[in-house]
């Protein structure tokens, strides 16, 4: 394992003998834990629009930031947060809420596209942005998301009962006095995190494929709730790990195996609730 | 000192006075059956005894405190509005999350709590099926479950937004026996909000009919009648009464069964 090893890329070499592959390794499974959760908690308040907005929103921040010289990351973050915070805190209509988020998501595609035309050499990391590169991940990066994704999970664990209760009913989580609507933003807080780590990973078109598949398919699998956020995690981490080592076998993109494990584990946890009617 | 005493209560919303100094009081330990038309006011006034909606003047009182949001001496169950009837999740958890759910941090279940848990499915009869998923209950079932969420903390007085709406009369018989018999065994005070006097009238103490702003309690045959009624509707209505069924008319309309009717395809309309 020398540095010389790791230019000459031969799929024949094992995966974990490189250090972009570890690195690419440790990121996706940190966003991956990180997005089944969260997702998970998206899926049963009916909110996976808003999650897929956000991330678009993360796109127009990323491209902004660019732009203005500051990391793509930061801007993700820092865009995809205010515009949680501010879902939340505006967003309570659930009719008005889905136009609401249909218009911010194109306006915000459509800033992040300005952006892109008045940066001019762009074009590879518009791709990167849009589609993800977990393989281009650097160390630095993976400390920024090991460092979001315990924020996240801290925060997570303090709201966990009230969101619950919040998701499940929240007209009588207001009248026992929980703070439903602190609950809602604080959550959509989080959502942003797991957005912008996700991002990171497939990119803002296909944050859906480790947030909403893996726990629509753990809500098809199980009837429990702690166990069905144990279990989105860890799909979404055996959906990451396993697209990574697909596409270093195939040098298909790695988001590609991504989304079609997703789309797999959708469909087989499909036929599981089927059958078992 | 009663379980809830309303004192000359005038609440406004949307710039209607709902209720105009409306005073009453429900007992301790007593069953009250709370009528009224769509917009009289049911959900108002449980959302005022829950510190929920404010006054603009009078008083309310829980068991001899004012209101105020998140009074443990209450339960509640709103009406249901079939999100929950779409989930996956055990009865047992959703029972479970609304247990703890008002605590932050990693909370979890202990034994006096989970024993809590099953006290309360075990008083409605639920304990059997607490492990199925509730989307697959029948409408009874499920109502019987969101009502045992009410009874844990042990409160003294019970608030039940319209628990038979979309339910067959055989499932409200059984809701209704129910929550009669949670009323006898704990000694709590219950309001039992619904469009239709009948399916209660067997089961009720006292019947608290609200129309106009106005709000009467007493005994069914002393308010049930075509002269309170008429006040509280504003408009002529007639009491028709065959052996222990009540049918309240206004000209040829049969009103209580008529807002029902209209109820349903409003829930239908929903899940479409």
């Amino acid at each position: 394992m020398t540095r010389i090893v790791t230019i000459i890329i031969t799929p024949t070499a094992p995966m974990l003998e490189y250090d972009f592959m570890r690195t690419a390794f440790a990121a996706s499974g940190i966003a991956a834990l990180l997005s089944g959760a969260v997702g998970f908690f998206l899926v049963l308040r009916g909110q996976t629009f808003a999650g897929h907005a956000l991330s678009h929103v993360g796109f127009t921040g990323a491209t902004g930031a660019v732009l203005f010289g500051i990391s793509p990351l930061a801007g993700l973050v820092g865009f995809t947060l205010v515009a949680g915070i501010g879902m939340g805190l505006f967003g309570e209509k659930l009719a008005a809420r889905d136009v609401a988020v249909g218009m911010m998501l194109s306006l915000a595609l459509g800033l992040g596209l300005l952006f892109l035309h008045f940066y001019t050499s762009a074009a590879t990391q518009a791709a990167a942005l849009l589609f993800g590169n977990v393989l281009g991940v650097d160390s630095s990066a993976l400390l920024t998301l090991a460092v979001l994704a315990c924020v996240g999970f801290v925060a997570l664990a303090v709201i966990i009962r009230p969101l619950i209760f919040a998701s499940l009913e929240s007209e009588l989580a207001e009248a026992r006095g929980v703070p439903v609507r602190l609950v809602s933003v604080a959550f959509l807080a989080i959502v942003a995190v797991a957005v912008s780590e996700c991002a990171q990973i497939v990119g803002v078109l296909l944050v859906f494929t480790l947030m909403v598949g893996p726990a629509a398919a753990a809500q098809n699998l199980s009837n429990r709730l702690l166990g069905g956020v144990a279990l989105a995690a860890g799909l979404a981490l055996a959906q990451a790990w396993g697209g990574l080592t697909l596409a270093y076998y195939t040098d298909w993109p790695t988001s590609f195996w991504i989304t079609a494990l997703s789309g797999l584990v959708y469909l087989a946890s499909l036929v599981v609730r089927l059958r078992a009617r | 000192m009663g379980a809830l005493s309303f004192h000359n209560v005038t609440i406004r919303l949307g710039g209607r006075n709902v209720l105009s100094a409306a005073s009453f009081e429900v007992e301790e330990g007593e069953f009250i059956g709370m009528l009224g038309a769509n917009g009289a006011g049911k959900t108002t006034l449980m959302r005022a005894a829950l510190g929920l909606i404010p006054v603009v003047s009078g008083s309310i009182a829980v068991l001899g405190q004012p209101a105020t949001r998140g009074n443990p001496q209450i339960g509640y169950m709103p009406q249901n509005r079939g999100a929950i009837a779409g989930l996956r999740l055990t009865c047992w958890d959703v029972v479970a999350s609304a247990a703890i759910g008002g605590r932050f941090g990693l909370v979890r279940l202990d034994k006096a709590t989970r024993r809590e848990i099953d006290w309360a499915l075990d008083e409605v009869g639920a304990l059997g099926f607490a492990r199925r998923s509730i989307g697959e209950l029948s409408g009874g079932e499920r109502q019987r479950v969101l009502l045992s969420q009410a009874l844990i903390g042990r409160p003294r007085l019970i608030l039940l937004d319209e628990p038979l709406i979309s339910l067959d009369p055989a499932h409200q018989k059984s809701v209704v026996e129910t929550a009669r018999g949670i009323c006898d065994d704990l000694k709590i005070a219950i309001v039992f909000s619904a469009h239709e006097l009948n399916p209660l009238v067997n089961a009720i103490d006292r019947v608290l009919y609200l129309g106009g702003g106005e709000a009467v309690i007493g005994a069914v045959d002393d308010v049930v009648n075509g002269p309170v009624l008429s006040r509280l509707y504003g408009a002529p209505i007639e009491v028709v009464r065959v052996r222990n069924r009540f049918f309240v008319m206004a000209g040829d309309v049969d009103v209580e069964r008529d807002a029902h009717r209209h109820d349903h395809h409003h829930a239908h309309g929903a899940h479409a």
